[in-house]
């Protein structure tokens, strides 16, 4: 009774699985997301924040945003530099950053990440004032 | 204080600073980003391959699976399929409930003296917590596949939809727990092994039985959950980048970012780079000798079928009707009784 042929055969499934990343991966180049930036968002230098946290932090700052405007209809965000903005994804993010498809979802889509701020927030809407 | 704890935590301390002052002080990002992951890969995969063809060429002399119920034999005697499986379909089944449900732990009795007498109790939380880690963790590493894969194969995304079905929100100015979604096996994961940790220092029969290879498991474990959720809802990273990184590295394309990911990313990755390391070479192998324990995986039909011990090397066998052949006369002469005159 020499269970050598299954022993294997087990190991070749398991290794198959875990480098599952790598060869489905084989072959295929995937450089990061080129996102693109608008001509307007070129000339502003800097986001509402510094680039490095807005990267990472973006969502958060939305979240507070959103917060700020539906609980407490404060408007107005003000920078580390002093800077003041209001707080509008349509009106203050999407001004600048006007061409979603090649900036949000860009890296949305590679991070695999589906925010639900576009369920309302379509096709850059004005908001009215 | 109980020293064997110590040392498995101060050794988990003791990464996570090489870790962070590794990335954030001396700038070690090539060796930390990509040589150690490639290295620990390596050696995962080597040690887990030398580990379950050590098993393989083990001899398995004799036939001895462990019972739970009636084996099969008389026709009027009705056997138990399941717990004492007699055909190979059988121990699929077996080995199936096994792997899946961890069903021998779940009969665990824990043992107390009440009233002055020593009794047996079902004890079912520690196949809870169990259950709970090892589903945890692997719904954490399906959903990290994300990270690892472009694009996202739809399953992965199906698994990460449900993993944050549960929807809530605290939102403060240094944290973010949630939005849209909060992944339940970050948090199973996290308490179960919590659970599982305490559950080691706390009860003293179990404590003393524990040893430092059973603590460091535990707390690298935790901190992996730990510095995970961290990066999730406190201290977020340029996930981009952080994906940038783990794709170059599957891709074969190692190279570390422009942009800064964030020493605790680097901890992250070193945590789980020392765990597959540390892997094979641990009681985590259980992963693979699970399936190869012969007190479960072998058939319990001992009374049906011979085992055989396929090691056995070839006896040279001296029969009566040899010994008598050759020793007839004399036996005859002493007046011994003979088969054959």
């Amino acid at each position: 009774m020499n269970d050598r042929k299954y022993i294997i055969a087990g190991l070749v499934i398991f290794i198959a699985i875990f480098t599952f990343p790598f060869w489905y991966n084989l072959g295929k180049a995937s450089p990061g997301p080129d996102i693109k930036l608008t001509e307007k968002a070129k000339a502003a230098k800097q986001c509402v924040m510094p680039t490095g946290y807005m990267r990472a932090e973006h969502m958060h700052l939305l979240d507070i945003w959103r917060h700020a405007v539906v609980r407490n209809s404060d408007r107005t965000f003000v920078n580390a530099s002093g800077k003041e903005f209001t707080m509008s994804l349509s009106n203050t993010c999407l001004d600048c950053h006007s061409n979603k498809a090649e900036f949000c979802d860009k890296c949305h889509d590679y991070a695999s990440v589906r925010p639900y701020c576009f369920d309302c927030h379509i096709d850059n809407p004005k908001e009215k004032k | 204080m109980n020293v064997k704890y110590m040392y498995s935590l101060l050794a988990v301390i003791v990464l996570f600073l090489l870790a962070y002052l590794g990335v954030e002080a001396a700038g070690l990002r090539m060796l930390f980003g990509i040589v150690i992951p490639y290295v620990a890969v390596g050696v995962f995969l080597l040690g887990v391959i030398y580990r379950v063809m050590g098993w393989a060429r083990s001899a398995v002399p004799f036939q001895i699976p462990s019972t739970c119920g009636q084996q099969k034999s008389l026709p009027w005697i009705k056997p138990n399929k399941i717990d004492n499986p007699f055909t190979p379909g059988a121990v699929v089944v077996r080995m199936f409930l096994e792997v899946c449900c961890f069903r021998s732990l779940f009969r665990n009795t824990r043992n107390a003296i009440k009233e002055g007498k020593l009794i047996f109790e079902w004890e079912i939380w520690l196949w809870v917590a169990a259950l709970a880690f090892h589903y945890a963790f692997l719904t954490v590493i399906i959903r990290h596949m994300r990270l690892f894969t472009n694009p996202v194969p739809v399953c992965i995304q199906m698994v990460e939809k449900l993993d944050s079905f549960f929807r809530f929100e605290i939102l403060t100015n240094t944290m973010q727990v949630g939005l849209p979604g909060f992944y339940l096996s970050g948090l199973i994961l996290l308490a179960a092994v919590t659970f599982l940790l305490l559950r080691r220092m706390m009860i003293p029969q179990v404590r003393y039985i524990s040893q430092a290879a059973d603590y460091f498991p535990l707390f690298l474990i935790f901190g992996i959950a730990f510095t995970g959720i961290l990066m999730r809802y406190f201290t977020k990273v340029d996930i981009v980048a952080a994906k940038e990184l783990a794709m170059g590295l599957v891709s074969f394309h190692p190279a570390i970012p422009a942009r800064a990911i964030g020493g605790v990313f680097y901890v992250h990755l070193f945590f789980v780079c020392t765990l597959l390391a540390y892997f094979p070479f641990s009681k985590l192998m259980h992963m693979g000798g699970i399936f190869l324990s012969p007190t479960r995986n072998l058939p319990g039909n001992s009374r049906a079928v011979r085992h055989v011990n396929p090691w056995n090397y070839p006896v040279e066998v001296h029969t009566y009707e040899e010994y008598e052949e050759e020793f007839r006369e004399k036996m005859i002469e002493a007046g011994l009784p003979v088969e054959k005159e």
